[in-house]
């Protein structure tokens, strides 16, 4: 009876391991800006190029920065949240229209609602490659000093709203 | 009539071959930097499809990042600093070779020390079973009985 005893229970240890690792998103990769300065940019206002907007101008603000396209499937799953997030007016969502043709990104927003405070244009992607983006839509929640702390990868869905983003965006607006 | 479908018949089927040869990208106009721009984006991992590697992959970001070795390497940055700038926006995991640190001690050392203690285990497993084949010599009887087993036929 002993004999079998060890085997079973590295069995189960190896189970348990295997499952929790089922639970994980591979897709998901830990950010290495959490709690480090967020990339300062300069990029060209989506609405009017020939006005830029820079990210310092957010100084002492939270705000949020969510990288999105018109050509992104996901996108659109994740737009009604970011419109219902707009109109309680609670913090300010910057958009980054990420390697997006001008034209179709104020079309896309004109059909779907613009849920933006602004909309910038990341035409190369390279202040998306700062942001560490490797696939949109991604979001950054910015801290008043301009500290990046927390970030979202893929559609922020109602639950990951309610349940992480409005309260820490609370808490740092405190 | 059927003969003269058939030759634009045959060309159509050439159709795929031809699509795919533009994914061949022109190199850089230098080769020797393009060389070191793939050996070094060998080593790192394509975030969007993760199993590849950046020299691999045609996804649009790998296309991109590739960009940002080559310029950064044009402007005499070491490979060193360039993959700086990888880990400091991608974190650890665009590395193919993990750094040695404290958090990946287990996944640097875990097997050696698996293989450590198999070896233990084996050697404690011989020691016991040698000891106990000592401990239980032949009777008379059963050399006899051996003897006449395999004795002189």
């Amino acid at each position: 009876m002993t004999k079998f005893i060890l085997p079973l229970i590295l069995f189960v240890v190896l189970a348990v391991f295997l499952a929790f690792g089922l639970t994980r998103d591979p897709r998901e990769i830990p950010s290495p800006l959490i709690n480090k300065p967020a990339p300062a940019f300069v990029l060209p206002q989506l609405a009017d190029p020939s006005k830029s907007f820079s990210s310092k101008e957010m100084r002492g603000k939270v705000w949020l920065l969510n990288g999105w396209a018109s050509w992104c499937v996901a996108c659109r799953d994740e737009h009604p949240v970011l419109l219902e997030l707009s109109r309680m007016g609670v913090v300010p969502v910057y958009g980054l229209d990420y390697k997006d043709e001008r034209r179709a990104g104020l079309a896309w927003l004109e059909e779907f609602g613009d849920p933006y405070a602004l909309s910038i244009s990341d035409t190369d992607g390279r202040v998306a490659i700062d942001y560490g983006i490797y696939g949109v839509p991604e979001t950054f929640v910015i801290d008043r000093e301009g500290v990046v702390r927390y970030k979202h990868t893929g559609p922020i869905t109602v639950e990951a709203l309610q349940k992480k983003i409005l309260p820490l965006v609370r808490e740092l607006q405190k | 009539m059927r003969r003269a479908l058939l030759l634009p018949a045959m060309l159509l089927l050439l159709l795929p071959i031809a699509a795919r040869a533009d994914e061949a990208k022109p190199l850089a106009d230098d080769p020797v930097l393009e060389k070191r721009v793939m050996a070094l984006s060998e080593t790192l991992r394509c975030l969007v499809c993760q199993n590849e590697s950046l020299a691999g992959s045609h996804a649009d970001l790998a296309v991109d990042l590739r960009q940002q070795i080559r310029e950064q390497m044009k402007a005499g940055k070491s490979d060193e600093e360039i993959i700086a700038f990888m880990t400091d926006r991608y974190g650890d995991f665009v590395l193919f070779l993990p750094p040695v640190k404290s958090t990946t001690y287990l996944l640097w050392f875990g097997p050696f020390l698996l293989l450590a203690a198999s070896v233990a285990v084996a050697l404690l497993y011989l020691k016991r079973r040698r000891a106990r084949a000592g401990d239980d010599p032949l009777s008379e009887a059963e050399r006899k009985r051996v003897e006449t087993l395999l004795g002189d036929s």
